[in-house]
């Protein structure tokens, strides 16, 4: 990991070098907030706030995939932007390969991004509908001292790498692309400056299936020949099994359970990852599923639960998950990489349930 | 993860289909021109306001007559009265080379006043559209103070104040269209804030002053273009309507409103003369209206 790639091009942008070697983890994130305040009343006071993202806490380590999971306004995308640096956040510490962001000491702001770049959900409104599409990848590396023909190869290359070829893509505006195109041209972008990490926002979640394939398979050949590392976003809980090491299940802004995909997708411990895997459509018809695992919607962000903050939809929840939040990892033993946020994961939580056993279907 | 051949020999398949499509050469304006070469009505009325512009350049050249040479055997004569070709004033001064005169301070009232206020109050709407927040607020309540009164009352409001003539007639007609073009800049700098790509732009580690240019000003630019175009005739109706007042240019100077105003007494003795300079005054705000028209059609970048 700390030679650079074979095929890495010397005419590309320098790939920012490894500095805390393969042990440290390339992020590390403790205790992150992001509250949005929501002001009202004559004086634009602060009247409530919604807390999107509540103390989220997690590791990605160097060269894997980590799968974030969770419904819709659990706080997935702002947890990406709060670490592109593109929200500030409220309370918490970055740490990109040993490297502390932000502060007077710690990386800058230039610096995190030439490492870290972000793949956005919405292909249509993430490129410049003014800017042939190698200018908008061009940009990047523009900007950060690149000239001109240079950033125009990097690009024609980059355009190469994901699969368009550059003398019919390259002067195209973005309208004249379709979804899948679009989707590659923006992971070109995100790769100009030739970053280690990716965070990909459910950037395959608005293609149709088959370009959906396409893209992950284009994904999963990026990481190999880059060398990156992936944090990868997404509802879709077929395509996270299918593309990550770790998943991150996320529910009203807070971790719910976090470990190896394989032990998360056969033995869920929460009752929120439970219920979620319970709603994959299999395409077997002989095991249709008739109720719905999961009903209503998460409460309001602006005034959650008290206590653990699913326990207005969990079937096990008890006095206990009322009066006290559930820790992440809390009660585990020391081994073990599957990390929970539920009482009955904790033995001696005073849950009725606790130590049952692994799975709680 | 394995390679999913099928699919990627669809992929492959589309591509050999996207190869055989012609590749792209021109740029955005190329674009534009290439629609705008089939519009006829536009092309027709772009070139309309060409040679209304020329004539008003070349008036030396072509006026017949000295637009100031009063005559008092030949007052208010028809059209076509020997070589008065459209007919002579209340002075007996000659309307065709008159109108031709008053086509450059009409069309200096129509365009210099839009570009001036284009770019002053597109600059305000762009910064206040970025940045929102209170500096956004700020610039946006100061405009709606404009914005509270109509335009004509403000007009006469502010040239009364500052006087007639040319220069001050300018400074009018520039403060009086700033507002609405602000809010237009406004609106599409605080719509295109919100798309994926200011931020990609902000997460490459772009400058605020780098992504206002090279992202927000180029789409910005159509929808205020478009918009300024149609106030040219605004601005030469409205700077007709103070000379008209007597607030513009003052009486030897011929403009098309100044003559309009002073013709009108003469209405029941020659209807048709009386008319021409507010024949000259419909055809140029036509010629622009349709010209900002065909524009924005030609514009919308998703056709």
């Amino acid at each position: 990991m700390t030679t650079q790639p074979a095929s890495a091009p010397t005419w590309r942008l320098q790939r920012p070098e490894d500095r805390g070697g393969q042990a440290q983890p390339m992020l590390i994130a403790r205790n992150l907030k992001r509250y949005f305040p929501i002001r009202g009343g004559v004086l634009n006071r602060k009247v409530a706030e919604v807390k999107a993202v509540d103390d989220i806490s997690f590791t990605v380590l160097k060269g894997e995939t980590l799968g974030v999971v969770g419904e819709s306004g659990c706080g997935k995308s702002t947890l990406a932007r709060l670490l592109m640096q593109l929200q500030p956040r409220d309370a918490g510490e970055l740490i990109f390969d040993g490297d502390p962001v932000g502060g007077t000491h710690g990386l800058s702001l230039r610096d995190l991004r030439r490492n870290l770049q972000m793949v956005f959900q919405d292909s249509y409104s993430s490129l410049n509908p003014r800017l042939p599409v190698e200018e908008s990848i061009a940009y990047a590396p523009r900007v950060h001292g690149i000239d001109r023909a240079q950033a125009k190869r990097t690009a024609r290359e980059l355009l190469q790498r994901v699969g368009l070829r550059p003398e019919y893509f390259g002067g195209r505006y973005p309208h004249e692309l379709s979804g899948g195109q679009k989707q590659r041209v923006n992971i070109a972008r995100a790769l100009a400056l030739s970053p280690r990490m990716l965070i990909l926002d459910e950037a395959v979640s608005a293609l149709d299936k088959s370009v959906e394939a396409q893209v992950l398979n284009l994904l999963g050949r990026l990481k190999r020949e880059f060398d990156l590392t992936y944090m990868f976003i997404s509802h879709d809980l077929h395509v996270v099994q299918y593309i990550s090491d770790r998943v991150m299940v996320m529910y009203l802004g807070q971790v719910v359970e976090l470990g190896q995909v394989q032990a998360i997708y056969d033995a869920p411990r929460h009752p929120y990852t439970a219920a979620l895997l319970e709603c994959r459509l299999t395409v077997d018809p002989a095991t249709r599923i008739e109720d719905p695992p999961l009903v209503g919607d998460p409460p309001n962000p602006i005034n959650p639960p008290s206590g653990c903050r699913f326990r207005t939809r969990c079937p096990h929840a008890e006095r206990i998950c009322e009066e006290r939040m559930p820790q992440l990892g809390e009660g585990r033993n020391a081994a073990s990489s599957h990390l929970v946020a539920c009482h009955m994961a904790h033995p001696g939580s005073g849950h009725s349930k606790a130590g049952a056993g692994a799975a709680v279907h | 993860m394995s390679d999913l051949s099928i699919t990627s020999r669809a992929a492959a398949a589309e591509e050999e289909r996207e190869a055989a499509l012609p590749r792209h050469v021109r740029g955005y304006w190329g674009n534009v021109w290439q629609r705008l070469r089939y519009d006829y009505v536009t092309l027709f009325f772009l070139g309309l306001i060409a040679v209304i512009v020329l004539s008003a350049v070349f008036a030396p050249l072509i006026a017949p007559f000295d637009p100031d040479k009063a005559s008092m055997a030949h007052r208010l004569k028809p059209l076509f009265f020997h070589t008065n070709i459209l007919g002579t004033d209340e002075q007996g001064r000659d309307i065709l080379s008159r109108i031709l005169y008053g086509g450059r301070t009409s069309l200096l009232m129509g365009i210099v006043p839009v570009v001036v206020a284009t770019v002053v109050g597109g600059l305000f709407g762009v910064v206040a559209g970025y940045l929102g927040g209170r500096v956004g607020t700020l610039i946006m309540r100061g405009m709606d103070v404009f914005f509270a009164f109509p335009s004509v009352l403000l007009a006469v409001a502010i040239s009364g104040s500052l006087g007639g003539g040319m220069i001050n007639q300018l400074i009018t007609l520039t403060v009086v269209l700033t507002p609405p073009l602000c809010r237009v800049a406004e609106t599409a700098t605080s719509q295109i804030r919100s798309m994926d790509f200011v931020d990609a732009a902000r997460a490459s580690g772009a400058s605020t002053i780098s992504i206002l240019f090279h992202h927000v000003l180029v789409n910005a630019v159509s929808p205020v273009l478009v918009y300024a175009s149609t106030l040219v005739s605004a601005s030469i109706l409205l700077a007709s309507g103070l000379s008209f007042l007597g607030l513009g240019v003052s009486p030897p100077t011929p403009d098309w409103g100044l003559m309009l105003s002073t013709l009108r007494q003469a209405i029941y003795v020659q209807p048709v003369v009386c008319a021409m300079p507010g024949l000259a005054i419909l055809i140029t705000s036509i010629a622009f209206n349709l010209v900002s028209d065909g524009l924005r059609q030609a514009m919308d970048v998703k056709a």
